[in-house]
């Protein structure tokens, strides 16, 4: 019940509020990058095969590393949930932890994967294959970004405590099912951006 | 975060004045924001329809009004081609994202939903208190576009590209980055509106209230706020990618560089046409409360209506690209999109029946709310009948381009935005500001509205018909529109008419709410929740939360002492204990 402040005498269903806005945000999130997806898969159909040259330059090793690294993530956080779930309080902050940096490995790979991009010459403005690999890796990192700080939060306050806290629970939930977003989104732009030219 | 709250809540009476009136978290103080919000902005863009009124009936002459705008926006009053189309494109802008919007979800949905549902408040009442800054924030950048360097964004409402790509051809650089930059955060504002409007329904409703009891303004409500979230992120997508185009030099929309400007139009109109009913359903979900109360009848076909608008909703997603028949389409698909754009109109007309149907044989009081909601519902049918010559791709392709179009939308848009919105403001201002509207004011304001705008738009049709083409700055340029000058001029008087005829809007508004009669807790006699709950109405609505026994319209029922049931009182008169 996290940003539930009234006082509620009464619950007119069993889902607590919380929930059901996080799950009408992954909504309206699936429509944001599903226009993406849908307008990138339009113009490659639309390019005859010219993006696949673009598209030869981006590393598929480097990105199934990270692909690895988000999933694993993605296992960690649900260990996290199970263990508050479970109230086992040490390993809930453990498995956070991990998340955490498991997300700020993700992006370091990435920000290495870009320099090496640049350095090579690709650049938003080297096509449209280009303009749109950094748009939508950007977009997502920015997403990937949040997470982390979303779950630094929620360890900070395991470590302080103040996640045990009735007002507190379902919180882990919460950010659990933003981070797993996070996750699918890219399930979908990897085979999009690094395996299929 | 919770224990604060409530405590935020207990301490109510020690707020200070900027928590209680400016930063507050309060559904109702903030529907009363997104009104005042909203009543500005419509100033705001109702002045620049006058401009652009001016302009072509007057063409480049002084406009009245318009001499203390500074060079080179404008040259003592006359309005050159880059002014006009700033002021076509913010006009249209503003009014659907920054008046309709507002005024209806913003003002209404806020302030109604929780009273309706029979809650204390929203479900995140901080986040909604972000809504609405978010909104003001967006409305800044939007003023603040006219005040940059080469003027605010010019590209149409519908900012077509490359017309907007690339800042060559309309030689506006940040008044169009303001423009996305001012979109983009009114979505964001409205994305959390929605959230808000959703989980307040589906988890806070009052013991008793299903969801097939909720009065259905609220199914609007939520059924508009559905279409909006699903329907916009295609937009935001795009809306980042056009910055890109203009901020970076990517070239997603530019074809020299590899884009495609159609693709622009397909996720504008994907959300667009949708929008369209985001704006509509509130309109006429006040309506559906309003013609109940003042005919003493239940509504016709409640549940009937819920359906139609799902269809009408599940449709608009697939409408988009009647907008597009002129853009050059793949023919193949011109079909499917006129044959979904006539069908979309069968719900609206179940929904109109619906309306006539509860009028029949009900004991009628014309009061200015339900002159109003007539007035909607009289109007949108010609906007209506009018979209579906528009849906046939043989005769829009001739008048889409033209006067007729603008007319169509018109007749679509007023009706829901502002006699929706009159007539909402009308029914429910006694809840709101504790005081009755004087009646008289209210009539003559209803009577010159409504006269004026037609008035207005029915010669525009008759314009289209003429080949009077939409963007154009100077009608006097071509020799086959000349004939038509007068029709021209007929126009802007009445539309100069139409702006006069909201004075007494305003003096009523100001003077209803500092010196009107005292409303009661219900003066209409409703039955919906919100009428349950006292005059002003206390900081968390209710004092105790209402129990729920039957739907919201039973008026008028056998057997009964009274002709209206408050829905949070059981029907058999005895059996009050």
């Amino acid at each position: 019940m996290s940003g539930a402040s009234t006082v509620t005498e009464y619950q007119a269903t069993h889902t607590v509020p919380g929930r059901m806005g996080v799950w009408w945000f992954l909504a309206s999130e699936i429509m944001v990058f599903g226009g993406f997806l849908a307008v990138y898969i339009l113009y490659r159909m639309a390019s005859h095969g010219a993006w696949a040259a673009m598209a030869e330059h981006v590393s598929a090793p480097i990105g199934t590393f990270n692909t690895v690294v988000l999933l694993t993530s993605s296992l960690t956080m649900v260990k996290a949930f199970e263990a508050v779930d479970k109230d086992a309080r040490d390993k809930a902050r453990n498995y956070l932890l991990i998340t955490v940096l498991l997300g700020v490995a993700f992006l370091c790979v990435k920000g290495f994967e870009y320099s090496h991009e640049i350095s090579m010459g690709f650049t938003p403005l080297s096509g449209s294959f280009w303009s749109f690999y950094y748009v939508l890796t950007g977009l997502h990192g920015l997403h990937v970004l949040a997470g982390i700080i979303a779950n630094f939060c929620l360890y900070i306050m395991a470590v302080r405590g103040t996640l045990w806290s009735k007002n507190c629970q379902g919180r882990v939930e919460f950010a659990g099912l933003y981070w797993h977003l996070v996750d699918v989104i890219w399930i979908f732009l990897f085979p999009l951006l690094y395996l299929s030219y | 975060m919770a224990e604060q709250a409530t405590s935020e809540v207990q301490h109510t009476e020690q707020m200070s004045f900027v928590r209680k009136y400016i930063f507050s978290v309060d559904h109702k103080v903030i529907g009363k924001q997104y009104l005042f919000l909203s009543l500005f902005m419509a100033l705001v863009a109702g002045t620049m329809a006058y401009y652009v009124r001016w302009q072509l009936a007057w063409p480049e002459t002084a406009v009245p009004g318009a001499g203390w705008i500074p060079e080179p926006t404008a040259f003592s009053g006359i309005i050159p081609p880059e002014f006009y189309n700033a002021l076509v494109t913010m006009h249209g802008t503003i009014m659907v994202f920054f008046v309709g919007m507002p005024l209806l979800l913003g003002a209404f949905g806020n302030y109604l939903l929780p009273l309706m549902v029979g809650a204390r408040d929203m479900a995140f009442p901080r986040l909604n208190m972000m809504s609405f800054w978010t909104i003001f924030t967006a409305s800044l950048c939007m003023i603040a576009s006219f005040f940059v360097e080469g003027g605010s964004a010019a590209a149409g409402w519908t900012g077509y590209a490359p017309l907007s790509a690339d800042p060559i051809y309309t030689g506006v650089t940040w008044g169009l980055n303001l423009w996305i930059i001012g979109l983009a955060l009114e979505f964001t504002s409205f994305l959390m509106g929605g959230i808000n409007f959703l989980t307040t329904t589906v988890t806070m409703r009052a013991p008793g209230m299903t969801m097939l009891r909720l009065p259905l303004m609220v199914w609007m409500q939520i059924t508009a706020a559905v279409l909006f979230m699903l329907s916009v992120g295609p937009l935001v997508a795009g809306a980042i990618l056009l910055l890109l185009d203009r901020t970076v030099g990517t070239g997603f929309f530019l074809p020299g560089k590899g884009g495609d400007p159609l693709l622009w139009q397909h996720l504008f109109w994907f959300f667009g046409h949708p929008e369209v009913y985001v704006v509509l359903l509130p309109g006429i979900g006040a309506v559906m409360e309003i013609l109940p109360v003042f005919s003493r009848k239940p509504i016709f076909g409640y549940r009937t209506i819920i359906w139609s608008t799902m269809v009408a909703g599940v449709l608009s997603f697939l409408v988009w690209a009647h907008h597009m028949y002129v853009s050059g389409m793949d023919p193949n698909l011109v079909m499917p999109f006129s044959i979904t754009t006539i069908l979309i109109s069968v719900p609206f007309a179940v929904i109109i029946f619906a309306f006539m149907a509860t009028l029949w044989g009900g004991s009628i009081e014309f009061k200015t709310p339900m002159l109003y909601a007539i007035g909607t519902v009289t109007t949108f049918i010609i906007g209506g009948v009018t979209g579906i010559f528009n849906g046939s791709p043989p005769v829009d392709i001739f008048i889409h381009d033209t006067y007729f179009v603008v007319s169509h939308f018109h007749f679509t848009l007023f009706p829901s935005v502002f006699l929706g919105g009159f007539a909402a403001l009308y029914f429910w201002f006694p809840k709101m500001f504790g005081k009755m509207m004087n009646e008289t004011l209210g009539k003559i304001h209803f009577w010159w509205t409504m006269i004026c705008f037609n008035l207005v738009f029915i010669p525009m049709f008759v314009l289209g018909m003429g080949g009077h083409m939409r963007r154009i700055y100077n009608p006097m340029q071509y020799d086959f529109l000349k004939p038509m000058q007068g029709i021209n001029q007929f126009i802007t008087y009445s539309a100069i008419l139409l702006l006069l005829g909201q004075i007494p809007f305003i003096v009523n508004f100001f003077w209803s709410m500092f010196g009107g009669k005292k409303a009661g807790d219900n003066p209409w006699n409703a039955n919906t929740l919100e009428w349950a709950t006292t005059t002003p109405v206390p900081h968390e609505n209710f004092d105790t939360i209402p129990t729920v026994y039957h739907g919201p319209y039973d008026y008028s029922l056998p057997n009964q002492n009274e002709d209206w049931q408050p829905q949070h009182l059981e029907k058999e008169p005895a059996a009050v204990a």
